[in-house]
């Protein structure tokens, strides 16, 4: 099967994995975004329980996709790899450290003696719910704007600035980024608290939150959306691999793939369709809609990125060092390899969702919570 | 080409070392508490005693604990590479990041979702798929293991990919061959049969403990039968498969033989050193002897790495000085070899920007006849090859002398608690309690000697360290390094208080686990 796909072909099909892993991530926030709501819909101390021990079943899906998006990456792009990760360092560092606090988080934050009290943890989860979305949302504007790198003869590459990534954060729209990240991720929580929680005085507030911050979500997407559209990005030649600047890529890009157009405007649409049913209709399932909407609108944002001889990580240094699917990928042979291993995929998240419908088949309560002798 | 500071490399190297070391303080203890948690789970479904159940799921609160700090240092594990080695990863990405990436779909999800069920689904799904739950974490976090050891055993034997002058990369020719490296395969087993030493050891801690103090004692008698029984054989499988690494090290990685066992001149019919002590001031290019003391098994080295009584084990001067007699040529003709190599890629590079096709290709082949050599035309001195000899020797005897330690006491405290003798030998339950730091201790030499042993090289014989490292400046290296140490050491505090506590509280009070 693979064996007789182009280079070119499975390139394509493992930018469209990478894809795929970035939109299930994305989907995922929605741990992130309830982290950072704890208060605001936890009025005492046993609604946050209820709103923590909701999360906690779900928080290492959406960390393990962290880790697989990053494994995919290293395999399929190791260029990019060793490029963003090795010269955006601070900009990563500070993402690693936002995770690493999550991971202990949920566990310790109300163990007996858990040494720096409920409240430290609890900051934990915040932290990693705001700067950790809003850092990892910067990192994916630089996929527009462009990072300060040069990669030599030898494929070797270094920053050029002593900033090492930090510089991200002085452009706006890489900013922009990161706050719709944040406010789609409180939103989305917003829904799953509804569909997951059997408490009404907490559903009532998660649709308050629903009723103000999706404004601002909606302002920053077209804002962002406006960005895109307009922006000068970069292409290449296939046969030589020169890049070039075009003023209006991604447009171009969009008139020449309907296909990507369509699905994100699709996935925005089945976002907003996800609100209005918990908001207006006061249904439960939202989270599904607004869910597979946001995946459609990111596998749309990377196949406008990475598809049509564009070049994903543009070089602010030097643009001929700018990174492509096809300069930065693994061998054939690798692909090709990886390309069969990929068939798991279905199968793991067949798992995945049948583990997921049998665990939530009823709602959680306070008093399953209060009852479980293993709870957060 | 870019030539790093070296004071980078150590400190990307500290900064690894350091994370690594903390990964694995938690990571050997997850690999076999989840087993002995699901043997547990079993003896509860197949009886139906609630008591079972009672003492499965006190064990799994022990396990939850490490798992989540588990995960935080893993994290950063895998990000590294990328950071602070992301030469390396250009270089070898192609071949090393395959292992990762099928780890991450194969192993973490599976781990990631099943345990979420093995803590919240007690009410939620049937019994038998809970257990199945239990069985799929273990076999989920055992598989991890599996894949990052051939990711690790390919670094220490390279296998299954040719070097792409036009990418100066490595490239994969040979998938089964990277998946099948049987250097892989004996690390594989040493490793999960050691996480299975330790969480026995951690079981009869626990347990004696309880003995000790008088309490919970049907609970710590059972336990203690269920770890000291699958301690013993655990710990002979760890015998034999830590003998089978060393017999690939002696073929793959001479160096590190001969540093492990402070071998300066070799011979046929070396014995291997039970104790010793090492002269700090033996040199390879010196007459001083080797040990200031030292306690031998005749034969033993020769026995253990090559099965021969009287095999020839070269020693550090022979791999550095050349020994024409068994055919080991020496550093200098390895590093001519390795320049000519540079040079030809170099001169490729050139011919080729020029477009001189016959320049091209009588470069390559110049290339190709040097280019087993290529990591070599990276070291400067001869003696950067050889790694440091008192860590690797310590370290290594430091572990084998208390794996057979470990396997008396299994032995002892097995017969003792067979024939209910257990709570009248308080010395017994104290060197079962105290027993299980040296069982971390051991843990950690394992891997000082598996990766201190190997350097200078991150991919043996083929990409020294100085070579692998980002192109970075080394205070953003420095700052995250203490960043790491900190945060680390914190949370390793909490970790260990909230576990203290647990254990305190005990099986009776695990309502609030
Ligand atoms: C022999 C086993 C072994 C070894 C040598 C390592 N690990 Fe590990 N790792 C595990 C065994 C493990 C585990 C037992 O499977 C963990 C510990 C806790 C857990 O959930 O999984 C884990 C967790 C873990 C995680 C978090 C997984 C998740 O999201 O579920 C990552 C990213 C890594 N590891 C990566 C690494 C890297 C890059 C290593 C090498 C440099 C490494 N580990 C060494
Ligand atoms: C697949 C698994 C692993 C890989 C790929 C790996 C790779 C590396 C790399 C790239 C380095 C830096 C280069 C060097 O200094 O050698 C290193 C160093 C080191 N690693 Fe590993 N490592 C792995 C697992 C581990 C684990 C789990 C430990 C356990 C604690 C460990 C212990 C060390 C130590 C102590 C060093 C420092 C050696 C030194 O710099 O002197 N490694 N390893
Ligand atoms: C009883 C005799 C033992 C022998 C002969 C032995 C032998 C070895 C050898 C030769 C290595 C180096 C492998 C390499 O560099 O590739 C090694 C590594 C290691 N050992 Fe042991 N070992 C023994 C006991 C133990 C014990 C008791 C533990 C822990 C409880 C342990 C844990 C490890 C670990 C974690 C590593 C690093 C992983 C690896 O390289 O396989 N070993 N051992």
């Amino acid at each position: 099967m693979f064996n007789h796909w182009s280079y070119l072909a499975l390139q394509q099909y493992w930018w469209f994995l990478i894809a795929v892993l970035a939109a299930a991530f994305v989907f995922m926030t929605f741990v992130q975004g309830g982290q950072t709501l704890l208060y605001m819909l936890g009025k005492n101390e046993a609604e946050r329980d209820l709103l923590v021990n909701s999360l906690g079943r779900k928080w290492e899906l959406g960390f393990t996709s962290l880790v697989m998006f990053g494994g995919a990456l290293f395999a399929a792009f190791p260029l990019f790899y060793s490029v963003s990760f090795g010269g955006a360092y601070y900009v990563w560092m500070a993402i690693l450290f936002c995770f690493i606090i999550q991971a202990v988080a949920y566990e310790y934050r109300k163990k007996p003696n858990n040494i720096f009290g409920t409240r430290t943890y609890e900051t934990f989860l915040f932290i990693n719910g705001s700067l950790g979305i809003i850092l990892i949302g910067t990192a994916l504007g630089t996929l527009f704007t462009g990072g300060h790198f040069i990669v030599d003869d030898m494929h070797l590459s270094h920053w050029t600035l002593p900033s090492y990534g930090l510089e991200a954060v002085l452009v706006p729209f890489n900013v922009a980024f990161g706050f719709m990240l944040f406010f789609l991720a409180r939103i989305q929580a917003a829904l799953y608290f509804i569909d997951n929680i059997d408490d009404e005085a907490v559903a009532a507030r998660a649709r308050k939150v629903l009723k103000y911050e999706t404004w601002i979500f909606l302002i920053l997407f077209a804002y962002i959306l406006y960005s895109i559209l307009t922006m000068n990005g970069y292409g290449y030649d296939p046969a030589t691999g020169i890049v070039h600047r075009e003023p209006l890529k991604y447009w171009h890009n969009l008139l020449a793939m309907p296909a990507v157009g369509v699905s994100i405007a699709l996935g925005a649409l089945l976002v907003l369709w996800g609100i209005g049913l918990d908001l207006f209709a006061k249904g439960r399932r939202g989270i599904w809609f607004s869910g597979i909407g946001t995946a459609l609108v990111v596998i749309g944002l990377f196949a406008l990125i990475g598809y049509n001889d564009t070049v994903f990580y543009p070089s602010l240094s030097d643009p001929q060092s700018s990174l492509t699917i096809q300069n930065a990928s693994g061998s054939r042979y690798t692909l090709m390899s990886m390309a069969y291993v990929s068939l798991m995929v279905p199968f793991v998240l067949g798992y995945i969702a049948y583990v997921w419908r049998a665990m939530d088949r009823k709602s959680l309560s306070l008093q399953e919570v209060e009852n479980d002798p293993h709870h957060y | 080409m870019i030539h790093p500071d070296p004071t980078l490399v150590d400190w990307s190297r500290a900064q690894f070392a350091l994370t690594a070391l903390y990964h694995w303080i938690f990571v050997p203890l997850t690999l076999g508490l989840t087993f002995i948690v699901a043997i547990m789970e079993t003896i509860y479904v197949k009886t139906g005693d609630e008591w079972w159940k009672k003492t499965t799921r006190f064990w799994m609160g022990l396990l939850a604990i490490n798992f989540a700090i588990g995960l935080a240092t893993g994290i950063i594990m895998e990000f590294e590479f990328g950071t602070n080695w992301s030469n390396y990863s250009w270089i070898v990405g192609d071949i090393f990041g395959a292992p990762l990436a099928i780890e991450g779909l194969m192993a973490f999800f599976m781990e990631s979702t099943f345990f979420a069920v093995m803590f919240f689904g007690w009410d939620r799904v049937s019994k038998r798929f809970h257990l199945l739950s239990t069985w799929l974490v273990a076999i989920g976090s055992n598989l991890s293991a599996l894949w990052i050891l051939v990711a690790n055993g390919w670094m220490q034997h390279p296998v299954g990919m040719k070097f792409n002058p036009d990418t100066a990369r490595n490239e994969m020719v040979d998938f089964w061959a990277l998946v099948f490296n049987p250097n892989a395969y004996s690390k594989f087993l040493h490793t999960i049969s050691s996480g299975y030493v330790l969480a026995s050891l951690f079981v009869i801690a626990v347990s004696s403990w309880y003995l000790l103090k008088k309490r919970d004692t049907l609970f710590a008698l059972r336990s203690i039968i269920v770890a000291a029984s699958f301690g013993l054989l655990v710990s002979l499988f760890n015998l034999t498969t830590g003998d089978d690494s060393a017999r690939h090290i002696a073929q793959d990685q001479p160096m590190k033989l001969a540093a492990m066992e402070g071998l300066y001149d070799g011979k046929s019919g070396v014995p291997i050193v039970a104790f010793g002590v090492l002269n700090p001031s033996k040199r390879y290019d010196n007459n001083e002897k080797e040990f200031l003391f030292k306690i031998e098994i005749p034969d033993g080295l020769s026995l253990l790495g090559f099965h021969s009584f009287n095999a020839y084990v070269p020693g550090i001067t022979q791999l550095i000085r050349g020994d024409k007699e068994h055919a080991i040529p020496s550093a200098r003709e390895k590093m001519a070899k390795g320049r000519a190599a540079v040079t030809a890629l170099k001169a490729y590079k050139e011919a080729k920007k020029r477009g001189d096709k016959e320049a091209m290709a009588s470069a390559l082949r110049a290339f190709r006849t040097n280019e087993a050599f290529l990591g070599y035309g990276y070291i400067q001195k001869e003696q950067e090859l050889i790694p440091p000899v008192q860590t690797t020797f310590y370290a290594f005897h430091t572990m084998v002398s208390l794996g057979i330690w470990f396997i008396l006491l299994f032995l002892l405290v097995l017969y003792a608690a067979m024939t209910n003798t257990l709570r009248k030998r308080r010395w017994l339950l104290w060197a079962g309690l105290l027993s299980l730091p040296l069982g971390y201790l051991a843990q950690e030499a394992g891997w000082i000697t598996a990766e201190v042993g190997r350097q200078p090289w991150a991919i043996q014989d083929m990409l020294p360290v100085g070579m692998a490292t980002s192109n970075l400046a080394t205070s953003p290296v420095m700052l995250t390094f203490w960043l790491f140490a900190t945060l680390f050491t914190a949370l390793l505090i909490a970790e260990v208080a909230i576990m203290t506590k647990q254990i305190k509280i005990g099986p009776e009070g695990a309502s609030h686990v």
